[in-house]
């Protein structure tokens, strides 16, 4: 799987002189980064690609307004259970949600896996996180997320694998799930696993040929259990500048809030934007602040649509993006300037990011981003839950 | 020995972003790719960097995206090699396949200032002050990354592989996306 860094890898691949990939359907590519484009370069860029996917006769592409790569590949069911899912994006952890072995590569090594079908890995030691419990209201995956990896730190888990267990998962969706195994990247993180269970089997319905479930050994050898309870967890809010700078809401409200982004790989699905909306019914987002949205992908936003959750973002006044990575990486639809504060629903707050190497990210959760949007400054989410 | 190169000194956890933003990404030129390496973290840096100068840093370099220009723009501006205590994986990865020499040192970080001139001694695993009177030590490159290092990079490294037919490809499959998309270009050499 790939996006716009396609581009990198057909110009490697084209120096094998090839005249096609190794398996051409096995190749995902979606155009997610920076699109529409954002400048004539990315355009020309996009148009390279487009030309590359007919050439190579690749099946499964997504033009510019499909979604986030790692949206689309789990809800097009392109991604199954026990597979080896290679993507050019450091959070292609994200499949292991449904229980593949999910990890970001480079461009040119993907040159190669086209070139070869092969590619070296070294079998990563594992760090079981056992979550207990059941969250509260106003808490949600993405507040386990963060703070796992104030936990963790950035390199907590470097070369580890993150199998994601305990009493707690059953009770998550594919979505919140997809949170967890994203966010793992965050500590250094070469895959995060949830183990497939009956919510993985329900995702999977009508989609069951070849379902091959693989769990983990009753005998597995880890290198570390780490284990959270998640009852009472408050609200969290990470930043700026280290997404493991994280602390409870209440240690960081009425800091001052010029942009609410809510969207990205992270935490831009459907249940993300209902979150979103829960808060914002009935409300104004805060004359001061702007709030942002970018669905995850268009099916995210059609599900939006239905359940009346984009009407009432764009009501409270909130900007709907096309689907995709919107402002998460900064070339565009919502870069900061100098001296601004946007707190984000993303899953990286570094320097520079968004924008000026002056603004400050804050992350949290769609609820927290909301909340904030309408108070203008970071705000606890249950106060407009009650 | 390599010749004589400036020690550019760097914290813990470097990420892409202060390696290369993402705002630059959209163009792919390495000169361009170049001139904005390492703003986030040292905004002289691009116009100063000479090459053959080494950067040392910290614990988890490279941490974050898995953009190839973050080592893209290093390697073009003409660092020799990066220095740290220890990699994030897919920095570390990209830099083997790009070429660029990247090694695990527990104490160069501990040993070298920022302005040091140094030398690299790669077979002797260490890192020498030009006035000779401090080194620091290397850990030696895994075998099967030297493999591809001995080579230049991924790309020529595959490229023999496939010459010596050393990769199994499909013919089955290639014949199935020949009929289904036409015949490739008649420039374009046959798959083995």
């Amino acid at each position: 799987m790939s996006h716009e860094n396609t581009f990198l890898i057909g110009k490697s691949f084209a120096s094998f002189a090839l005249a096609y990939p190794w398996d051409p359907s096995k190749i995902v590519i979606v155009l997610d980064h920076r699109t529409p484009a954002n400048t004539a370069t990315t355009a020309s860029v996009h148009a390279h690609i487009r030309a590359l996917v007919k050439e190579y006769g690749i099946e499964k592409f997504f033009d510019a307004g499909e979604g986030i790569c790692h949206q689309i590949i789990v809800e097009e069911r392109l991604v199954r259970p026990g597979q080896l899912v290679l993507g050019t994006d450091s959070h292609t952890t994200t499949a292991g949600a449904v229980g593949a072995f999910a990890t970001g590569i480079g461009a040119t090594e993907m040159a190669g896996v086209w070139a070869t079908g092969s590619l070296w890995l070294r079998v990563p030691r594992t760090i079981q996180i056992e979550l207990s419990g059941r969250l509260s209201t106003g808490s949600y995956a993405k507040d386990v997320a963060l703070d796992l990896t104030r936990r963790l730190g950035p390199s907590g888990a470097d070369y580890r694998c993150l199998e994601f267990a305990g009493d707690a998962i059953p009770s998550m969706t594919v979505s919140s799930r997809m949170v967890l195994t994203n966010m793992a990247m965050e500590a250094g993180a070469k895959a995060g696993m949830v183990e497939p269970d009956v919510v993985t089997t329900d995702w999977y319905k009508g989609h069951e040929a070849n379902l091959d479930v693989v769990l983990s050994d009753k005998d597995a050898n880890y290198e570390d259990r780490v284990k959270m309870d998640i009852s009472g967890l408050p609200p969290m809010v990470s930043g700026p500048h280290k997404v493991e700078h994280a602390k409870s809401v209440d240690k960081m409200e009425g800091i001052r809030v010029d942009q609410a982004f809510i969207g990205t790989c992270t935490n831009g699905r459907l249940e993300d934007l209902l979150a979103a909306a829960r808060v914002l019914k009935g409300r104004k987002v805060h004359p001061g602040c702007r709030l942002i949205v970018a669905p995850a992908s268009r099916k995210v936003l059609i599900e939006a649509i239905g359940k009346e959750a984009a009407q009432t973002i764009i009501a409270a006044g909130g900007t709907i993006l096309p689907p995709g990575c919107g402002p998460c990486l900064g070339s565009h639809e919502g870069v900061l300037g100098a001296g601004e504060v946007c707190i984000s629903s993303s899953n990286r707050n570094f320097r520079g990011r968004m924008g000026s190497d002056e603004a400050e990210i804050y992350l949290a959760s769609p609820a927290t981003v909301a909340a904030s949007a309408v108070e203008g400054k970071i705000t606890d989410p249950r106060r407009l839950l009650v | 020995m390599s010749g004589q190169g400036r020690v550019w000194k760097f914290g813990d956890d470097v990420n892409t972003d202060l390696i290369i933003s993402g705002k630059h990404l959209d163009n792919y030129d390495p000169a361009h790719l170049a001139s904005h390496a390492m703003e986030g973290a040292n905004k002289d840096f691009a116009s100063v960097v000479r090459q053959g100068d080494i950067i040392i840093a910290g614990a988890n370099f490279g941490c974050g995206s898995s953009r190839e220009q973050a080592v893209m723009a290093l390697k073009h501006c003409g660092i020799e090699a990066v220095i740290a205590r220890s990699f994030a994986r897919i920095f570390y990865r990209n830099a083997i396949n790009l070429g660029l020499t990247v090694v695990v040192s527990p104490n160069a970080a501990d040993v070298f200032q920022d302005g040091d001139s140094v030398a690299l001694d790669l077979p002797g695993h260490r890192l020498v002050s030009i006035t000779g009177n401090r080194s620091s030590d290397l850990e030696p490159v895994p075998a099967h990354v030297k493999l591809i290092l001995d080579e230049g990079g991924l790309v020529p490294f595959i490229k023999k592989r496939l010459k010596e037919n050393r990769f199994t490809v499909d013919m089955e499959l290639v014949t199935q996306a020949r009929r289904l998309h036409g015949s490739p270009s008649d420039n374009a050499p046959e798959p083995p």
